[in-house]
């Protein structure tokens, strides 16, 4: 991709991108009880870096994350996996989740789920599948 | 242990994951994938014997009731072609380490096979009609990467048209499941079956029916639909090519077996004759294809689309001794289609060709190739004692005793043609003055015999063990014929 | 509004197929994805649609909007997506090798006889 200077979009998804990522966390853990989720936040997560791509260029979105997103997607699969067949150690149905509610210190009385794991592996892998065909195709020209 | 059903379709996807994190080192990728279907063999092995124990194995994900939640069903048809696949998958990895070059193997390979292990296994085990869609896209997705292995031109350009038909009927797939969901409202295969059983088959379904056809039959190549399996399988390489022939097809005639057994077994005069009229057209297509061509693989393709054919007859004569001839050949075939494979590809390795006019003498050096490929062609070609004999014989005499003649008749004489066309290959191939090769793989052409000779051999003892392997058989086409084994199974589990 | 929707599923594949007919490679794809956009709206419509109520079932409650359809189009939305993507990759990678996007060139059967 070839650079330009284009100051105004630069500019704005500097700051953009962080307030992107920032509502990509917030519908992650939303995903709980309310509309929300795993797979959302990571195409949103994936939005804030198409940004930054179309901004900048493959150069800068290294720097700034040098991943290789085929790994991320693959550590996201493991986690989700494992999490899912964590059944397995209790001799219960696979995906069976266990939850309970906690007392934590600031954020008070929070419930904690074992789904969130397995969102968190959703998370992961929507990243970086969605980086990755993005990468794929943006590199060859 | 009650997730004992999900084990063949855990193992892979846990090594299928493991293996992506180190893609480019062939040895540790060939040795963990070896060691894993091993190990999924291993666990088939005990679903199999505890099916058979203990009857219908069944687990609701995510501790849901059982109509709810998404149900894993092991019945004995289920467990046996999970062990077959399992086994058969194992015989390829094995033969691909030898035959595959590192650039193929180091291009996701042994990923993409277990994606695809868990995507066959997945279908044949799961019990709701949704997360079969689900298993299909998996192993799809899989076989889009292994059939664009290599990157040859007219690869791609095949592997173009076999996505687009594969998308197609995927896309179709969802539709018909919609439609079915809109009539019954419940997507558990058992819960389906019992509420059909309930309103009666009324013309809707039927037509629904017909639709599972369609999208199943795109996958198995049944006669109108298998116009893109010739072009498709023959470019992929020859590993790739036995796990697509061995068991692609087998999953969209499993998928038939399944849907016209348990759904849709109220008004059999218009769908099940539908079912016959296209089976006995498929197998006459086959045949055809078979005679008409000179290229060792071709031969072997256009087979499959026979024992689709023959298989599908089975099934949609529908008596109890019709289906258990189904399911003894549906199992056979997919051994015997993997080993035929295989030893072709041996030909192929040694020869630098796949074109029957252009070899010839191959016994002479290769001896223990050439009965190996004689014993699997008689094989294929249902000579008894071998394994393919007990099949057809009992597809057959359950025409006969339903009162049909064209369709036994047609079966009986394809087998004749189907012999006449893979001992072709054997008259051409391995008789006739020897000729100086200059194939690639002409060095490692035992070690590549290897793993196509056990599959082989277990295809004999398959043929010799009918009795021992009876009682299996049996009690794989009890929920078949009455489907309330099967939903009192699933459905009891829950409550 | 299902009959509207229905209509709309309709028209959906129409174009599909259309597209699909079609030669050049790029608007074949667009004519599947166009295919699974109709697939999955209908599987909408077949779910019922229904508004204003909660998508929970409880003892006592009559009203409720079935979620398994939602989670279904979910589902088959994932897996079009990367097919989609796989798609579009493989005909890009088809048109750098075979040099040329018109599916009528790609005929051709390989020599064997």
């Amino acid at each position: 991709m070839k650079h330009t200077n284009d100051v105004i979009l630069e500019t704005v998804t500097s700051v953009i991108t962080f307030i992107i990522f920032l509502f990509a966390v917030h519908l992650f853990f939303a995903g709980h009880y309310t509309p929300g989720g795993g797979f959302v936040g990571g195409l949103m997560t994936s939005a804030a870096l198409v940004l930054v791509l179309l901004a900048f260029d493959l150069k800068t979105l290294r720097t700034i994350l040098p991943f290789d997103y085929k790994w991320i997607t693959t550590l996201g699969l493991l986690i989700s996996v494992l999490t899912a067949s964590g059944a397995l150690l209790f001799n219960v149905p696979f995906f069976t989740h266990a939850y309970d509610y906690f007392d934590l210190p600031l954020f008070g009385k929070t419930s904690l789920h074992t789904a969130m794991l397995f969102d968190l592996g959703v998370y992961l892998v929507v990243v970086g599948v969605t980086m990755t065909i993005i990468q794929t195709i943006g590199e060859s020209d | 242990m009650i997730n004992l059903p999900l084990l063949p379709i855990l193992l892979p996807l846990l090594t299928g994951v493991i293996l992506m994190f180190f893609p480019k080192r062939i040895k540790a990728q060939r040795a963990v994938s070896l060691i894993s279907t091993m190990l999924t063999i291993l666990a088939s092995v005990v679903l199999t014997q505890v099916v058979r124990t203990s009857g219908i194995q069944s687990v609701t994900l995510g501790s849901w009731p059982a109509p709810f939640g998404i149900t894993l069903v092991s019945d004995m048809l289920s467990a046996l072609l999970v062990l077959s696949t399992s086994i058969l998958t194992f015989a390829v990895l094995w033969y691909s380490t030898v035959y595959l070059s590192d650039e193929h193997e180091r291009f996701f390979y042994y990923i993409a096979v277990q994606f695809l292990l868990v995507g066959v296994n997945g279908a044949f085990t799961t019990g709701d009609i949704f997360n079969m869609f689900v298993f299909f896209e998996v192993f799809l997705i899989s076989s889009y990467v292994l059939i664009v292995l290599g990157g040859k031109p007219e690869q791609l350009r095949e592997s173009l048209k076999y996505v687009l038909i594969n998308v197609i009927s995927s896309a179709l797939f969802v539709i018909t499941v919609a439609y079915l969901y809109g009539i019954v409202g419940t997507l558990s295969m058992a819960d389906i079956s019992q509420k059909i059983a309930q309103s009666g088959q009324t013309g809707v379904l039927t037509v629904i029916a017909v639709l599972f056809l369609i999208v199943f039959g795109l996958k198995g190549a049944i006669f109108p639909l298998y116009f893109w399996l010739p072009g498709s399988y023959h470019v992929p390489p020859i590993p790739v090519l036995a796990l697509f022939g061995a068991l692609l097809t087998k999953v969209g005639v499993y998928a038939i077996i399944r849907t016209y057994t348990l759904f849709f077994y109220h008004e059999t005069g218009f769908t099940h004759e539908l079912l016959a009229i296209l089976a006995l057209a498929t197998v006459v297509i086959g045949v055809i294809g078979a005679l008409a061509t000179r290229d060792v693989k071709q031969i072997l393709i256009y087979n499959i689309v026979v024992a689709v054919g023959v298989i599908l007859y089975g099934v949609a004569v529908m008596t109890r001794q019709s289906l258990e001839g189904a399911i003894f050949y549906l199992v056979h075939d997919m051994l015997i289609k993997a080993a035929l494979f295989l030893l072709i590809g041996v030909m192929i390795g040694i020869t630098g060709t796949s074109r029957l006019n252009e070899m010839g003498g191959l016994i002479k050096d290769y001896p223990r190739l050439a009965w190996t490929y004689f014993i699997a062609a008689l094989s294929l070609a249902g000579i008894p004692p071998l394994s393919g004999f007990v099949g057809k014989l009992l597809i057959v005499r359950g025409g006969f005793e339903a009162g049909y003649w064209i369709g036994p008749a047609l079966v009986l004489v394809s087998s004749l043609l189907v012999l006449y066309s893979v001992m072709q290959i054997f008259i051409r191939g391995f008789w006739g003055t020897p000729r100086r090769y200059a194939g690639k793989r002409k060095a490692v052409s035992g070690r590549l015999l290897l793993p196509a000779a056990c599959l082989v051999i277990l295809t004999v003892f398959y043929g010799i063990g009918t009795e021992f392997v009876r009682p299996y058989v049996t009690q794989a086409v009890d929920p078949l014929v009455d489907p309330s084994v099967y939903i009192e199974a699933v459905l009891k589990e829950g409550s | 509004m299902e009959i509207i929707m229905a209509i709309a599923a309709g028209v959906l594949v129409t174009c599909a197929v259309y597209l699909i007919l079609s030669k050049s490679i790029l608007r074949i794809i667009i004519g599947t994805g166009l295919l699974s956009h109709a697939a999955h709206l209908l599987v909408m419509v077949m779910g019922g649609l229904k508004t204003g109520d909660a998508p929970v079932i409880k003892d006592g409650v009559t009203a409720y909007t079935d979620p398994l359809p939602q989670a279904l189009v979910l589902t088959a939305i994932v897996i079009s997506f990367g097919v989609t993507a796989f798609f579009l990759v493989l005909a890009y990678r088809a048109y750098q090798e075979l040099g040329t996007d018109n599916i009528e060139e790609m005929k051709g059967n390989d020599s064997y006889d």
